[in-house]
């Protein structure tokens, strides 16, 4: 093979001004590897599933005042809510457990890009939840006012405070499970820690009065949250909890996550 | 065009790469030949900057591949094929590269079809892949976005004899249009089969580097003396650079007549002077594949030695 004819141009050099990955096409690829593995499949899946199992509880046993869209709209957030960080996090942590990341890090390279492909992913997911929690409890609703006929059953009435709080807790915990992912970088640690360190918290902080009476409201997550699950317009104070709660167990992750995601050797 | 300049990488106090070396020319297939753990895959990891290097560059045609816009349609890169989602199947790692790549569908199938994998093949999970499998899909997918550059670790690994002389057809070809390869092995006579030129790494430092002809004949002397100290004295003395050679001999550039002179000089008893012939490469090559012996003993495709 020592005929060396001169190879055609083009291939001994690399083109530095062709177009790079724009971010449509890595949210593309994103949005399918959310849902194309069994595990994103099946978690899919199972908060409708579950959805599904509420909504027909509810019209079994819930008395009359709950069979109302706001009600059931309420009820479809849990499932939704619970799971939804759990594909977040796999979205991340899959990149290292099942080493895709060699792939996925060499085709794009600037791994920030990744990053913010995958958030996009996942701000549309939580907006998609929010959705079918609508279509799910307004279908519900449809049902109640079919089978039931007390007072105020099959109300319409619900606020649009309801919905845009619901969507934003959806967003935070997906933001939550998405910064514990790239934190803590192995699905299961990421999921166990997601669901185990904030009740630790919570218990430690019950336990200890300074704790419960100074910093529990400021750094409880879940409470925080608590006045954001009604429809009702919520409180500055309320707004201030939940700011400061984000910060330590969201925003802290978060940032975190992405230095320990763009320096890390991808193995 | 690979070009590795001074490149140094360590692992707490451990050099897996140590001021190494090397370039490889388009046209060619150049083989990148070591034992497990040699440097390689760190190489080509910080080649495709995923592993940040120490200190020295490794680029592509002067650029780092980092600042390669969708770099994945101008290099390949292969470095571990066992590393997909086990639960995708093929054609779908295909249809997410295609869609990254911004490349027509059509493409997935005709990859699918270069490497043999047949369609029920294509949509099978990977985890139900074997290693051979593997290895073609992860060519498939080095090769998706036409690159004009390819880097392929240990890409062999798993293929059998025919596997293995499918790939050279399919990487002699792509050098003849004016590909550059870059391939690595721990088999030498899985890279004598493939490789153009040769490039050998052992314990993070470049040993040889040149055409495969040029390495495979090389030329130089074996010796062996009644006392080994005494003769590496007379040939040091002699101004003659000698190495221990695996068995028991010593290894030197030095013509056969010289080293005779330097020993005669001397009174060095010798048991054994000849030309080192065609051996050298395979008996350096053993040399640096000592410490890892048993775990090759192990391999099934171990046909090396």
């Amino acid at each position: 093979m020592s005929t060396t004819t001169a190879p055609p141009t083009g291939y001994a050099t690399i083109d530095m001004a062709a177009p790079r990955v724009p971010m449509t096409r890595l949210v593309k690829v994103e949005m399918r590897k959310l849902v194309n593995t069994r595990a994103g499949f099946w978690l899919v899946m199972a908060m409708l599933i579950i959805a599904a199992l509420i909504t027909t509880a509810m019209l079994i046993w819930a008395p009359d005042d709950q069979l109302t869209f706001g009600q059931m709209f309420g009820m479809m957030n849990i499932p939704f809510g619970f799971l939804l960080p759990v594909l977040a996090i796999l979205l991340v942590t899959s990149e290292w457990s099942q080493r895709t990341g060699l792939v996925t890090f060499t085709i794009e390279p600037k791994r920030a890009r990744v990053v913010i492909a995958k958030l996009i992913v996942s701000l549309i997911a939580a907006l998609g939840a929010v959705l079918a929690a609508l279509a799910l409890g307004a279908i519900g609703n449809l049902l109640a006012a079919l089978f039931h006929d007390g007072p105020g059953v099959g109300s319409w009435d619900m606020t649009w405070t309801g919905v845009g709080n619901s969507a934003l807790l959806q967003f935070l915990a997906l933001l939550q499970g998405f910064g514990f992912g790239m934190l803590i970088m192995n699905s299961a640690a990421a999921i166990v820690l997601y669901f185990v360190l904030p009740t630790v918290w919570s218990i430690v902080a019950a336990i200890i009065p300074w704790l419960r009476e100074n910093v529990q409201q400021w750094a409880d997550l879940g409470s925080a949250m608590g006045p954001f699950q009604s429809g009702d317009a919520v409180s500055g104070e309320a707004w201030q909890h939940l700011a400061s709660a984000a910060a330590i167990w969201i925003l802290l992750p978060l940032l975190l996550g992405t230095w320990r995601l763009l320096r890390s050797e991808v193995k | 065009m690979i070009t590795i300049e001074s490149l140094t990488k360590s692992y707490g106090g451990f050099k897996a790469v140590d001021n190494v070396s090397f370039s490889c020319r388009p046209g060619a297939v150049t083989g990148f030949l070591g034992p497990n753990g040699a440097g390689k895959t760190t190489t080509m990891r910080v080649l495709a900057g995923l592993t940040p290097a120490d200190s020295g560059t490794a680029t592509l045609a002067g650029h780092h591949y980092h600042d390669i816009p969708n770099p994945a349609t101008q290099v390949g890169v292969l470095l571990d094929a066992s590393a997909q989602h086990a639960g995708r199947s093929g054609r779908e790692v295909l249809t997410l590269g295609a869609i990254a790549m911004g490349l027509p569908m059509s493409r997935v199938e005709e990859m699918l079809h270069l490497v043999s994998l047949t369609p029920a093949e294509s949509k099978r999970k990977i985890r139900n892949y074997s290693l051979g499998m593997r290895q073609r899909l992860g060519i498939a997918h080095a090769l998706l976005g036409d690159p004009q550059i390819l880097i392929l670790d240990e890409p062999a690994n798993g293929l059998d004899p025919a596997g293995i002389h499918w790939m050279r057809s399919l990487l002699r070809e792509y050098a003849r249009r004016g590909g550059t390869v870059l391939l690595s092995s721990h088999l030498l006579h899985e890279v004598e089969v493939i490789a153009d030129e040769l490039i050998v790494i052992g314990e993070g430092k470049i040993v040889a580097q040149g055409t495969k002809a040029e390495l495979l004949q090389t030329a130089g002397t074996f010796v062996r003396g009644l006392d080994q100290s005494a003769l590496a004295g007379a040939l040091t003395s002699a101004g003659i650079h000698a190495v221990p050679s695996g068995d028991g001999g010593l290894r030197t550039e030095s013509a056969p007549e010289d080293v005779g002179r330097a020993a005669a000089a001397a009174g060095a008893v010798l048991v054994e002077l000849r030309p080192a012939g065609g051996a050298g490469l395979e008996e350096m090559f053993l040399e640096l594949t000592a410490a890892t012996q048993r775990d090759e003993n192990n391999a099934p495709e171990g046909v090396a030695v």
